[in-house]
């Protein structure tokens, strides 16, 4: 294990410290779940991050970055919270980033405003947590762009006049669910009934929550899951408790239908209708070169998916940062070159909100369908630059 | 009226589908503690071990699934000698804690290994057609896999109880159980005994490992940390070397534990903690454990 780290660190550091060294060096700490059954969200993390350093890294005239890889091990906060520490008070990093899990990100939060150490949120979509800290920006998603719209599509365009939400016990599965209700009744539907489904450490039996959704008959089931394992376990248990063919339309975020794992989901997954801020299918020219750039850079077998976008685009902002942060990069210059940022992003363009710090994107809706033997995922909609409705309708944390 | 008898069926028909599992894999445990007094913790490791061969011989090389789990049976059984052989043997006589460290190790070891060989990521296998589906009950569809789990451990258990009462050697794993000294004197090899009967438990949970793939979200690492309180409970709450303890524990613990999570989602997982809290309280000795 121990060895293990080392030889990431050595390698991320060798592939991260080019260029000449006249200028600053600039030392980011990268925290994410790079260890257990979790691993493969910081892998695509890395990836992501590691995809755009490579491409741009001549961008930086003469200042250097020092990647500094850091496992967060588990979504409990602990451990992430530790190693941040570390991070400001031994390797004395500039800036913060990665943070797969809400509540790590929440971990961190009282860390940085004490030691004004900047951070650039690559994942944790829980909506209050930029209000927790001045000193976080977030680049991926918050779960009530997804959960709103979701809520109000499928009360208008699927049909659904109940709809019951089902949700991995933690923050942002109680943030995601909310955001749907809350999207789904404005829009005249009823949610019947709320359910948590275990905590997210580990992969639960889906199949009580399932049989309990199913036997109260609602026209669609909302559900959120953690991207990663949990989403497959999902899609099978919906497949085996014949639940499409009872009349219950599955629904939910896009990190039910993640990019890497949609393979693995067989025909359970055909019909299944998402919204997300990115999916590896979209048809636009920008994507398009990131999943060829992808492709070429980590196997033909190999797919981006939101956590690797979210990678991708953390570390842009971090590229902005450093270009437009002269001398010593502090919390408050990097919050001030940040907000209102723009980026042609594979996902569409996307802003810091200047308000927030919180990011302001397109929202797709997909459904998944097949193509030959391969799962595809359909754009079937689109919103343009949503901002966090937790946010706007002041909603209990979101409020402050 | 209607929706009290489905729910009703909903939660004993999946419920005794995991009480099912519950007890192919907790039996074996049950009797090596019983028998011998050694606390196994590795257990689950065996039971996940079935699972991947299970998923190897099924999945990658495209044997039928109930000859795999066949198979799982016989290589876990086999691996579980050599172990048995190599480093429980000497460990017998050592105070509990020593057997507890070795055994957590083994988890450890076990789980890298796994790692190691089938990577972190849980893995699923295709169940053949004739396990896919439903049953027409008349008044409700209920999974066909989750019947099958019902008729295989309801069989397991027949067999073990035939096997225990009515056989030689059933016979002599009683009489070490209640009296190893007496048995040892009476010129049974306990030791043979125990071989053989920690082989068939360790068999048995490589049975439920390979059952448990498809309802469990997949067989994964981290299975044989996972799942060790669930059948420690179930052994602690049946009694210590009792088939017939084990194997009501399993079913009151199983149809508990779902019908916690479908009644009451928020605070479900908890329910079968109390119960076992109470079961304990009341009888520390297990339901069948003898005082």
């Amino acid at each position: 294990m121990k060895l293990w780290k080392t030889a990431l660190l050595g390698a991320g550091a060798v592939a991260l410290a080019t260029g000449s060294a006249q200028a600053r060096e600039i030392k980011v700490g990268f925290v994410a779940t790079f260890s257990g059954g979790l691993a493969n969200l910081g892998e695509q993390m890395r990836r992501g991050a590691e995809l755009y350093h490579n491409l741009h890294k001549g961008d930086l005239k003469g200042d250097t970055i020092k990647v500094i890889f850091r496992d967060s091990k588990n979504p409990g906060g602990a451990v992430a919270k530790s190693v941040v520490q570390e991070l400001i008070t031994r390797d004395k990093v500039d800036i913060v980033t990665g943070l797969v899990f809400s509540p790590n990100a929440m971990s961190v939060a009282p860390l940085v405003t004490q030691a004004k150490v900047p951070v650039v949120i690559m994942n944790a979509g829980t909506s209050f947590i930029t209000n927790m800290s001045p000193n976080l920006a977030r680049v991926s998603f918050t779960m009530w762009q997804s959960g709103y719209i979701m809520g109000e599509h499928a009360a208008k365009n699927l049909n659904c006049k109940t709809a019951i939400a089902g949700f991995t016990n933690y923050p942002p599965g109680k943030d995601s669910a909310n955001a749907f209700k809350n999207g789904f009744e404005k829009a005249g539907g009823k949610v019947v009934d709320l359910i948590p489904m275990g905590g997210p450490a580990k992969v639960p039996d889906f199949t009580p929550f399932f049989q309990r959704a199913k036997d109260k008959k609602p026209d669609c089931f909302y559900v959120f899951v953690p991207a990663g394992n949990h989403a497959s376990a999902v899609v099978k248990a919906y497949g085996q408790l014949g639940m499409k063919a009872a009349g219950v339309k599955l629904i939910g975020p896009g990190d039910i239908t993640q990019d890497t794992q949609l393979q693995g989901m067989g025909d359970a997954a055909v019909g299944l209708v998402t919204a997300h801020h990115y999916y590896a299918d979209l048809n636009t020219p920008t994507n398009k070169a990131f999943v060829a750039a992808w492709k070429k850079a980590y196997g033909a077998d190999t797919t981006p998916d939101f956590v690797g976008v979210g990678g991708y685009d953390g570390m842009a902002a971090i590229y902005h940062v450093i270009k437009s942060v002269k001398g010593k990069i502090t919390a408050e210059k990097a919050m001030a070159a940040l907000k209102g940022w723009t980026f042609e992003s594979p996902r569409g363009k996307i802003m810091i909100d200047p308000a927030t710090r919180d990011i302001v994107q397109n929202v797709y809706i997909m459904e998944v369908g097949m193509d030959g033997k391969r799962l595809v995922q359909n754009q079937k909609g689109v919103f343009n630059a949503v901002k966090d409705k937790c946010k706007e309708l002041k909603i209990g944390r979101c409020g402050k | 009226m209607d929706a009290f008898v489905n729910a009703l069926t909903t939660i004993l028909v999946f419920g005794l589908a995991y009480a099912m599992l519950l007890f192919i894999i907790s039996v074996g445990l049950s009797i090596t503690m019983g028998l011998m007094g050694f606390v196994n913790l590795a257990h689950g490791s065996f039971a996940m071990v079935g699972g991947y061969v299970t998923v190897t011989t099924a999945g990658d090389w495209g044997v039928p699934f109930i000859p795999s789990l066949l198979i799982a049976f016989v290589v876990v059984g086999l691996l579980s000698v050599l172990f048995e052989r190599l480093l429980y043997a000497r460990l017998y006589k050592a105070p509990e804690l020593d057997q507890v460290l070795m055994t957590i190790g083994l988890v450890f070891v076990s789980i890298a290994a796994v790692t190691f060989v089938w990577g972190a990521d849980p893995l699923n296998i295709q169940i053949p057609d004739f396990l896919r589906g439903n049953v027409d009950l008349g008044f409700k569809l209920i999974p066909t896999y989750r019947a099958f789990m019902i008729v295989i451990g309801a069989l397991i258990a027949i067999l073990l109880f035939y096997g225990l009462e009515r056989t030689r050697v059933g016979a002599q794993v009683r009489a070490a159980v209640d009296n190893r000294r007496m048995a040892e004197s009476m010129g049974i090899n306990t030791g043979r005994l125990f071989t053989l009967v920690f082989a068939l438990g360790s068999g048995m949970a490589a049975i439920g490992g390979g059952l448990g793939i498809q309802i469990l979200g997949g067989v994964k690492p981290t299975f044989a940390f996972e799942y060790l309180v669930v059948f420690l409970i179930v052994v602690a709450v049946g009694g210590l070397g009792n088939i017939r303890g084990t194997f009501f524990a399993a079913l009151i613990l199983g149809v508990l534990d779902f019908a916690g999570k479908y009644l009451l989602p928020e605070g479900g997982a908890f329910f079968i903690y109390a119960v076992t809290l109470i079961v304990l309280l009341w009888r520390p000795q297990g339901l069948f454990g003898k005082a």
